[in-house]
């Protein structure tokens, strides 16, 4: 996803057993941390509102 | 191409008589020129409608998905590696399948050759050795093949099919010429916003038709994502996110498995370049796993089995 121009950083991989629960609680921190320093998603978000009219 | 066009037919011809298959895929002239279409063969009568020409470029792999009879197919070194890779997945077994290979001296890709000819229609494009002669209402010129071969046929690595029952011709050169390091992957050095640019503007012009998808001897699921829905994976509208999302889950759903024979790109209306996304994949599972797909019957393509020393670039720690 990064080779398309997706942020690093934004899309995170991790192999984690359903027995590490302080790893997994680690890295749910840390991807919250990394994607809210990133802001917004403004790529492959679908905005469907209509335009809005020009204010006149 | 002449010589080839004979014996293929006398070949198919033979199989079809002496009931060594139940029919013969593979090519024939198309309506408009430079457009051969795909061809079941079922009597030796038939046989005499198969040719081939520099405008094969449709992959016959694709019309061997779930067929039961025992079938002769046309196959030049992708269009093998695709069976092989079918084989492999369990569509087709390795018996029922009679491989008349044959070597492929480069497919013209007909947008380029349209583009020698802006505005003007084009009657009739015969070959003439390493030339075409390309003819209209009120011209005639020659162009050279090499100025308008496909662009995946340029970097190829397997001309020559890698299975055969029999061999159509000799067997001859085995690459394109072109090293597919330096055009794989061709957004890498740039930055991700360069990168999302590229991207929007390659896909820019989809109009969802699904040829792309159609033509690929790996699309084969009876029901694909972006038919689905429920739940529904893909938005069905030509807006960016929706083009963007069903080419990217394309991408990936071919990745370990592609063999960039291009009929993706021939297919397109429009003229996309798939490539530039495939490319990545293909070359990312030829240096992180060493293999490139369709090869060997008897190899595990690295996506379908779980080894303890696979690679793992993207764990971070």
């Amino acid at each position: 996803m990064e080779y398309v121009g997706i942020e690093p950083g934004r899309l995170h991989f991790s192999w984690i057993s359903s027995s590490e629960a302080g790893e997994f609680q680690n890295k749910a921190t840390e991807v919250v941390e990394a994607v809210r320093a990133l802001g917004p998603a403004k790529r492959l978000v679908k905005d469907i509102r209509p335009e809005e009219a020009e204010a006149g | 191409m002449q010589e080839m066009t004979q014996q293929i037919r006398e070949s198919a011809k033979r199989l079809l008589e002496q009931g060594q298959v139940d029919c013969v895929l593979g090519y024939r002239k198309g309506t408009v020129p430079m457009q051969e279409r795909p061809f079941f063969a079922y009597t030796p009568e038939d046989a005499d409608q198969l040719v081939w020409t520099r405008f094969c470029v449709n992959n016959l792999a694709n019309f061997l998905i779930g067929r039961q009879d025992r079938i002769a197919v046309v196959a030049q070194g992708c269009v093998s590696r695709n069976i092989v890779g079918l084989i492999q997945e369990k569509q087709l077994t390795r018996e029922q399948v009679y491989v008349l290979g044959v070597h492929s001296p480069g497919m013209v890709d007909r947008g380029k050759v349209q583009e020698h000819f802006p505005n003007r229609v084009i009657h009739s494009v015969e070959e003439d050795g390493e030339e075409l002669v390309v003819s209209g209402a009120d011209f005639s010129e020659r162009i050279k093949v090499r100025d308008v071969k496909r662009n995946n046929c340029y970097t190829c690595t397997h001309r020559n099919a890698v299975i055969h029952d029999e061999l159509i011709g000799e067997q001859g050169k085995e690459t394109g010429g072109g090293n597919m390091d330096k055009v794989a992957a061709p957004w890498e050095k740039l930055s991700p916003e360069e990168r999302w640019e590229r991207l929007e503007e390659t896909f820019k012009d989809c109009i969802r038709c699904y040829a792309c998808r159609d033509v690929c001897p790996l699309c084969y699921c009876n029901q694909c994502f972006v038919d689905e829905n429920q739940p529904q994976w893909c938005g069905k509208t030509v807006e960016e996110t929706d083009v963007l999302t069903f080419h990217l889950l394309r991408a990936f759903h071919c990745a370990g498995r592609c063999t960039d024979c291009g009929a993706c790109e021939s297919a397109c209306p429009v003229g996309i370049k798939m490539r530039m996304l495939t490319s990545k994949l293909e070359k990312d599972i030829r240096e992180l796993y060493d293999y490139s797909p369709g090869l060997d019957l008897e190899s595990t393509p690295p996506l379908s089995v779980y080894r303890p020393e696979d690679p793992e670039p993207f764990a971070s720690g």
